[in-house]
């Protein structure tokens, strides 16, 4: 198949392109959901972001949480930003982060003027910019304007016989055509992060690869009460006949095709190094890892499953292919891309890459994913410890 | 000829179903990713969907091979054709 060089998609300020081109709610933290709500119910076409935490973090964390915030704001899914905090100073932290991608960008914060005068304030501001975003066209971009996101999720072994090797063939071709990748899954990749660290492009992304993975593993040895065998696989995976996190990481492992990763990043870190692949360092839940990736500045995710999760995420559209025939046939409303006819062996696995492509070439056209379609907007913020 | 049984690389001593289920003392028809050839193996156990058959006969502290890499150990010893998961292998992780 011949691969399209370009997709329409949304021109940005800073020279970035998206395949949304939404406008944006973003509460600073928990007790502002209620405010930022209200504005995204009065002004249609916007859509609030809630989540749980922003206040009194520190160190790590709360850079984690600016971190993701700007990241969500500065996506190039994201036309314009309005931000409500409770209070001003960390409210303006981030509105100047996301202002530096030169979109449209205001803060609001609470304090002093209360729910009904910061919604009346922000919803006028968010009208303006959402007619603003309303006039803008999808116009041809360059492949290499995509930033791909990768993770599995409620894996069975067709994951990783045909869902995640499929994931691995649309890299193999794309990387070459100068798209950014990335894939994550920390704790998923134990067994196989031996292997994985030969995958490093250099010697110092290889040990960067394992000073993270033995952090993580640390932690996990640390923590844990048990061997972990009630989360790792999950009730789902072992379901599917996943049997131990070994076989699931190679599973895994598979959707990175034979590309090798040019660097690592901390969790919500935009990459800085150019085109190709990265890893990066995530919890494997599916809600934290794509709101992760998606705050990096990732803006197609492809996410193969086995059983059948069905997360999406607000801002980055992610589709979900799938080589279960049982999944295809009991919850298909929730898969993109069906692949299972590699299982039957009546499709091999460049042709399977193919249709993989061709559906994330649509989406990134405009065409709704079925987690879209099912208004599966999960934004999970990861916190790293407990706050002070 | 259909495949009911599809194995990743010709090291590993485990298969994968990939048809609804097989039955007990059913003849099936193997692939090997690997190198694209074949064999067969009569089942024992009814496996379903996506679980693993052994491809030979395991005793308790054997590896179990998949990708060619090892995935866990043996706990419980395991016939050919009988079915492989979390009642008789284990995680050497954790």
């Amino acid at each position: 198949m011949e691969i399209p060089k370009s997709f329409l998609g949304y021109k940005r300020e800073n020279g970035r392109a998206g395949t949304r081109n939404h406008v944006i709610i973003l509460p600073v933290d928990d007790i502002s959901n209620a405010c930022a709500e209200a504005v995204a119910n009065n002004i249609k076409g916007t859509i609030a972001l809630p989540h749980s935490y922003g206040r009194l973090q520190f160190g790590a964390d709360l850079e984690l949480h600016f971190r993701t915030m700007i990241g969500t704001g500065c996506n190039p899914n994201v036309a314009a930003v309005i931000v409500i905090g409770i209070e001003p100073k960390w409210t303006k932290k981030i509105v100047d982060g996301i202002a530096k991608t030169g979109k449209p960008v205001e803060g609001f914060h609470i304090e002093r003027t209360g729910d009904i005068g910061t919604t009346m304030k922000a919803s006028k501001k968010a009208q303006e910019f959402v007619m603003w975003a309303s006039e803008k066209q999808r116009e041809e971009c360059p492949l290499s304007d995509l930033w791909i996101s990768v993770k599995c999720g409620e894996s069975d072994t067709t994951s990783g016989l045909a869902a995640n090797p499929t994931v691995g063939n649309l890299m193999d071709k794309l990387e070459p055509l100068g798209v950014h990748l990335c894939f994550g899954e920390t704790s998923e990749l134990t067994g196989a992060e031996q292997v994985c660290a030969t995958r490093g492009a250099t010697k110092e992304a290889s040990e960067k690869f394992m000073k993270t993975w033995s952090s993580y593993n640390d932690f996990i040895l640390k923590e844990a009460t048990d061997d972990l065998s009630e989360s790792q696989p999950t009730a789902g995976n072992i379901a599917g006949g996943l049997t131990t996190i070994e076989e699931k990481a190679f599973g895994n492992f598979q959707k990175i095709g034979n590309c090798k990763f040019i660097d690592v990043l901390e969790p919500a870190e935009e990459p800085t190094k150019g085109k190709g692949l990265y890893f990066m360092d995530t919890s494997s839940a599916a809600a934290e890892c794509v709101t992760l990736q998606a705050a990096a500045g990732f803006n197609i995710h492809l996410f193969p499953t086995g059983q059948g999760n069905i997360v999406g995420n607000p801002i980055e559209p992610v589709i979900k292919l799938t080589a279960n025939p049982l999944t295809v046939k009991g919850m298909g409303e929730h898969i993109d891309c069906d692949v299972s006819k590699i299982l039957s062996r009546e499709m091999n696995l460049s042709e399977a890459g193919d249709e993989l492509i061709k559906t994330t070439l649509r989406v990134a056209n405009g065409r709704l994913t079925c987690a879209e379609a099912l208004g599966h907007k999960e934004f999970v913020m990861t916190k790293l410890y407990r706050s002070a | 000829m259909a495949t009911d049984i599809i194995i990743h690389d010709k090291k590993d001593n485990v298969g994968v179903v990939v048809i609804e289920k097989i039955t007990p003392k059913q003849d099936c028809a193997c692939w090997i990713m690997e190198d694209d050839s074949s064999t067969n193996i009569q089942s024992v156990d009814e496996i379903p969907l996506g679980h693993k058959i052994a491809m030979v006969d395991l005793k308790e502290g054997d590896t179990i091979l998949k990708y060619g890499h090892d995935i866990g150990k043996v706990v419980k010893s395991i016939n050919k054709g009988e079915h492989v998961h979390v009642h008789n292998v284990k995680t050497k992780k954790w």
